[in-house]
């Protein structure tokens, strides 16, 4: 469903900041796959993530969506294909706009936008249907700014807006992390119903280890723009996240070892 | 004093274009001065040629959307800074309207104008005239209201709103935002045809400085009657360009010189941008905010929001229970 194959970004190329973000990363999922993605501060998570999107292109390598070769097109135009929830709460939804407004927007991912009223009663319909699963009340204020909304919320209603159009894959960026504990835990599970009930092929940053061995079929642990460890379903059975750290405490070693060795 | 409410009537026409960027596209366009004049310019040299003046306003309306569209493409495009492309576009417009209009002034005296039926009924100046610039104003602002509530309208909206989610919902905001300029220069240039032939002649100088009043316009109007939904702030835009309008020509008769406009111009929009901080009004934003305004909030709406989960929005990286990979 999505490969990523020989990957390399480097952010300022030449200069003395010079960094290399994605070392020759090769990654496939398969339909259906619910990918977590772990690793330190600087390790490429996010700039994986961002290469999917389009909002950054590989210098190397190519990315490829449902067969289709997208690695030139922009952010925009692979929108068709994903689905994203951003960190930030306030990223994922226009705060000026209604509720249904917003859905409205949401609603007409990868289709033309012409001079059709953006809010109909029908659609009205079948967005209180899609609020009320998230069991949040928001069904009742369809009409309210997202604005007004506390951040929890937002991040719900993003998560909702980001899968209804069932994309092929759907990019959470460390999209519970700026919500607290309760708000966080109603968000991995709303996300995993939904990845559960549409079969969506999903790719998940997380800082919270805990949540990347609980939640998805498979889990990634990314370091110095490599991908180190790579676990099945079977695999991340049984691990605790001291298993973890022992692994990425090994690998890290070894590196350093490796780079002593060569100096 | 009617006259000045008809003025305000007609200019509101350029102040919904205005509106449409300052407050949807979060865009200050100030092609505005430059792309008035041309639909005025097109529209007075249209009429003299025995073109019919209202589809002399139609071809003001290309005109001014064609301004829009190169400020649009040089910011998106060319991309220079927003205010910057607008005073490029505004400038070179100055050179294009004199040769559309081959020299500074072009009178219409004598020549039939969409104008002349109102004079010749006498109703100009009267409740009869007033009704009749009040109906075209209205109307333009209901169909830039329903533009603005359909599909593409609300990836405008959204567009100057957020622009990272909207393109996450694969719209292309550079196409967004020039079409916007170009609506918005487009009814400008209407703007400029009706007050070219309301006023008898099309001047080389009649834009100069008109962003102020628009912005004043936007202002004023949204300062009394708020922006609690996108018809509510079109209407009032209409509303603060008669008040501005009225407001000049009571500063006239108080007695100060036509020469001073431009000051008082100025002058009205910086007390206008500054009044709405003072301790009084804040207070009334809160209440309006708690009754669902998110626009009157004090602090971007975000952050509101924010405050209101109660200090437990940051990152759960730093309780005990998370790991983070060091």
């Amino acid at each position: 469903m999505l490969t990523v194959s020989a990957v390399d970004k480097t952010f300022f190329p030449g200069s003395p900041n010079e960094r290399r973000a994605l070392n020759d990363v090769d990654l496939h999922l398969e339909q259906g796959d619910f990918v977590t993605v772990i690793g330190s501060n600087g390790a490429g998570k996010s700039t994986l993530l961002n290469i999917v999107s389009g909002d950054l292109h590989p210098d190397d390598g190519t990315v490829t969506i449902d067969g289709r070769d997208v690695t030139r097109l922009q952010d925009h135009q692979r929108a068709s294909f994903v689905g994203r929830v951003f960190q930030d709460p306030m990223a994922g939804t226009a705060p000026h706009l209604s509720i249904q407004e917003n859905m409205a927007i949401a609603d007409k991912r990868g289709t033309g936008r012409w001079l059709r009223l953006g809010v109909t009663r029908a659609k009205k319909r079948r967005f209180a249907h899609e609020l009320a699963a998230l069991e949040l009340g928001l069904e009742h204020r369809l009409t309210a700014k997202v604005g007004l909304l506390s951040g929890g919320q937002r991040q719900a209603l993003s998560l909702l807006m980001a899968t209804f159009s069932d994309p092929a894959i759907l990019l959470l960026d460390e999209h519970t992390a700026a919500l607290d504990p309760q708000r966080a835990e109603l968000v991995t599970r709303l996300t995993e119903q939904v990845v559960t009930e549409k079969q969506l092929t999903t790719l998940m940053v997380t800082h919270n280890m805990e949540q990347a061995l609980r939640v998805g079929n498979r889990l990634i642990m990314m370091h110095e723009g490599r991908i180190i460890l790579d676990l099945t379903e079977d695999e991340k059975r049984g691990r605790t996240v001291k298993d973890l750290l022992d692994e990425f405490e090994k690998t890290k070693g070894a590196t350093l070892g490796d780079e002593t060795l060569l100096s | 004093m009617t006259i000045a409410v008809e003025l305000g009537l007609i200019y509101a026409i350029m102040a919904l274009g205005v509106y449409l960027t300052f407050r949807i596209l979060d865009f200050p366009d100030l092609t505005v001065d430059g792309s008035f004049t041309t639909g005025a310019a097109v529209a007075a040299i249209s009429i003299v040629n025995g073109i019919n003046p209202i589809v002399a306003i139609g071809m003001s309306f290309v005109a001014g959307f064609l301004a829009g569209v190169i400020t649009g493409l040089l910011t998106t495009k060319g991309n220079i800074n927003g205010l910057l492309a607008g005073i490029l576009t505004q400038i070179g417009l100055y050179s294009i309207n004199l040769r559309i209009m081959g020299r500074a002034n072009v009178p219409l005296l004598g020549e039939d104008t969409a104008i002349t039926p109102l004079r010749a009924a006498g109703v100009l100046g009267g409740p009869l005239g007033i009704s009749a610039f009040a109906l075209l104003s209205i109307v333009l602002a209901l169909i830039l209201v329903w533009f603005l509530h359909t599909d593409t309208g609300l990836a405008m909206q959204a567009t100057g709103d957020n622009e990272k989610m909207i393109r996450s919902f694969g719209v292309n905001t550079d196409n967004q935002k020039i079409l916007g300029l170009a609506l918005s220069n487009g009814l400008v240039g209407v703007g400029g045809a009706v007050i070219a032939q309301y006023q008898g002649f099309a001047d080389i100088g009649m834009g100069i400085g008109l962003i102020l009043a628009g912005l004043a316009s936007v202002i004023i109007g949204q300062a009394i009657l708020g922006q609690r939904t996108i018809l509510i702030a079109a209407l009032a835009v209409i509303l603060g360009s008669v008040i501005y309008r009225v407001a000049i020509q009571i500063a006239l008769e108080a007695g100060l010189n036509p020469n001073d406009m431009k000051l008082i111009s100025a002058v009205l929009v910086v007390v206008a941008l500054i009044l709405p901080q003072a301790a009084i009004f804040k207070r009334r934003r809160r209440k309006k905010a708690a009754d669902g305004d998110p626009a009157g909030a004090e602090e971007p709406p975000g952050a509101a929001a924010v405050t209101a989960d109660a200090g437990a929005t940051r990152p759960t990286a730093t309780t005990p229970t998370e790991n983070e990979v060091r």
